[in-house]
């Protein structure tokens, strides 16, 4: 069984329909990357992923729970799914250490120590464990980030979901954090990720997801995507991002 | 011209301000406290998207803010007693006394005005923090506790301090109910002694320091917290 299944979802700000009959999957260890034009749904899509958006119709399975179910547990199924914002959402009134433990914390129930162990460990894989008693406004944005994706894997999620994360960056701080993507992937980890960044998606990426206002446009593996693409709208958009 | 004036009488007084003064700065700190607790209640039940919680709240907030203060002062010294006698069904029980049923008045009243400081406070923290919570696994009320509480009040605390101050100063409306806060204590020299203006020069001049003061602080302290993001 796929980890993420998505099946008919569909959602609606008002009478506006932000998300059109979206199914695909994401099968355990898969690299996915979603791209598409703004407002096209794709971060509302990944956001339905861990019920950080509802939606109204369909269907979506998370690690075989029914994620728009009011019976499902939402914060014990988030706890296993990493996130990273674009805007990475560190918390501004802790360190870097306790942002990455709180959470090891209050909804793992981890000791204090055994959670510091397991943040410095990660503070170190991702280059910062220098960094690790400052607090986030004394980081340049992408070691924020880094530190956003060590909090994430704190949690040992077993997907992590990516909202655009270097739309944020200054260009000479995107590959520090697109580095950790990849090895990231390379290690197996199963990950949906909303991003313009083509030479991610070419590196690591087994599929790729294109939305155009709220529809999943294609759905191909990469070599098809970016060899052979279908629709007339991603051969547009991929003129556009790649040509200059 | 001063020679009509007789300013010693503020020094012989002194010992009796001081008790008056003791009683205002109590009766400040802990409204202020009793304030900022029910207000923080207040606020997370009118943020709540649950109408039957969500109501009663907006309604008891605007309610005391269409109130005069002096008015709610009253009805809390002379309801008080009522209500104590009712509920325990003695006809001679006693009431609670001036400052308690100052206290009472003095907390639900500023309640309603935290509650709007704090409101705003909690507003002012953007989704994405509140979304960063709950992606971590957070429930809501450990996500409104650990990760936007602490810091909607840091963001929060000048205003809740100039807020304090404001209500230094309105208590010395207790005087209504026969309470001696430094107001009535300076009122109550100047009027035994016939050095009205002198007392009231005097009270005048101390509230000026200490608000003058207290806001000289909070605007360093404004300064200094400006969150770095």
């Amino acid at each position: 069984m796929a980890m993420i299944e998505f099946k008919n979802v569909s959602k609606w700000y008002g009478s506006f329909q932000v998300l059109k009959d979206c199914t695909t999957q994401v099968e355990k260890g898969e690299v996915i990357v979603v791209c598409g034009p703004s407002g096209s749904g794709k971060s509302t899509l990944i956001k339905c992923v861990n019920g950080l958006e509802p939606f109204q119709s369909g269907s979506l399975i998370v690690n075989g729970q029914s994620v728009g179910d009011k019976a499902t547990n939402l914060p014990q199924l988030r706890a296993k799914i990493g996130m990273v914002f674009q805007n990475f959402e560190l918390f501004p009134h802790m360190n870097v250490t306790a942002n990455l433990n709180l959470a090891q914390v209050k909804v793992l129930g981890r000791g204090v120590e055994e959670a510091t162990a397991k943040s410095h460990a990660l503070l170190r894989r991702v280059g910062l464990i220098d960094h690790a008693q400052k607090f986030p406004g004394q980081l340049s944005g992408g070691q924020q980030q880094r530190v956003s994706i060590a909090r994430a894997l704190a949690m040992d999620p077993i997907a992590m979901l990516f909202d655009e994360p270097t739309s944020a960056l200054d260009p000479e701080m995107i590959n520090e954090v697109l580095d950790v993507m990849v090895e990231l992937a390379q290690e197996g980890m199963t990950m949906m990720c909303v991003t313009h960044e083509m030479g991610f998606a070419r590196k690591v990426a087994h599929r790729v997801i294109f939305m155009d206002r709220g529809e999943i446009v294609e759905d191909a593996t990469k070599n098809d995507f970016f060899g052979t693409p279908r629709s007339e709208r991603a051969q547009q958009f991929l003129s556009k991002i790649l040509h200059h | 011209m001063f020679s009509a004036f007789d300013f010693d009488v503020i020094q012989r007084a002194l010992p009796y301000l001081w008790q008056g003064m003791t009683t205002t700065l109590w009766l400040t700190l802990l409204a202020m406290v009793g304030g900022i607790v029910l207000g923080t209640l207040l606020a997370l039940m009118r943020l709540s998207s649950i109408k039957i919680i969500s109501v009663p709240a907006g309604i008891y907030v605007n309610l005391l803010r269409a109130t005069p203060l002096i008015l709610v002062i009253f009805w809390f010294y002379f309801l008080v007693p009522i209500a104590v006698k009712h509920i325990s069904g003695d006809s001679y029980a006693q009431g609670i006394g001036p400052f308690y049923s100052a206290l009472i008045a003095f907390t639900l009243f500023e309640a309603a005005y935290y509650c709007e400081i704090i409101r705003a406070g909690i507003q002012s923290v953007p989704a994405g923090q509140v979304n960063a919570g709950y992606a971590l696994g957070l429930t809501y009320q450990q996500t409104t506790r650990l990760v936007v509480l602490p810091q909607a009040f840091r963001n929060m605390v000048p205003i809740l301090l100039t807020q304090g101050i404001i209500l230094f100063q309105d208590t010395s409306l207790v005087y209504v109910v026969g309470l001696t806060d430094f107001m009535g204590a300076a009122s109550k020299v100047a009027q035994r002694d016939g050095r009205l203006v002198e007392m009231y020069l005097f009270a005048a001049l101390i509230y000026f320091i200490l608000c003058f003061l207290a806001s000289y602080v909070v605007r360093r302290l404004q300064l200094r917290i400006t969150p770095p993001r």
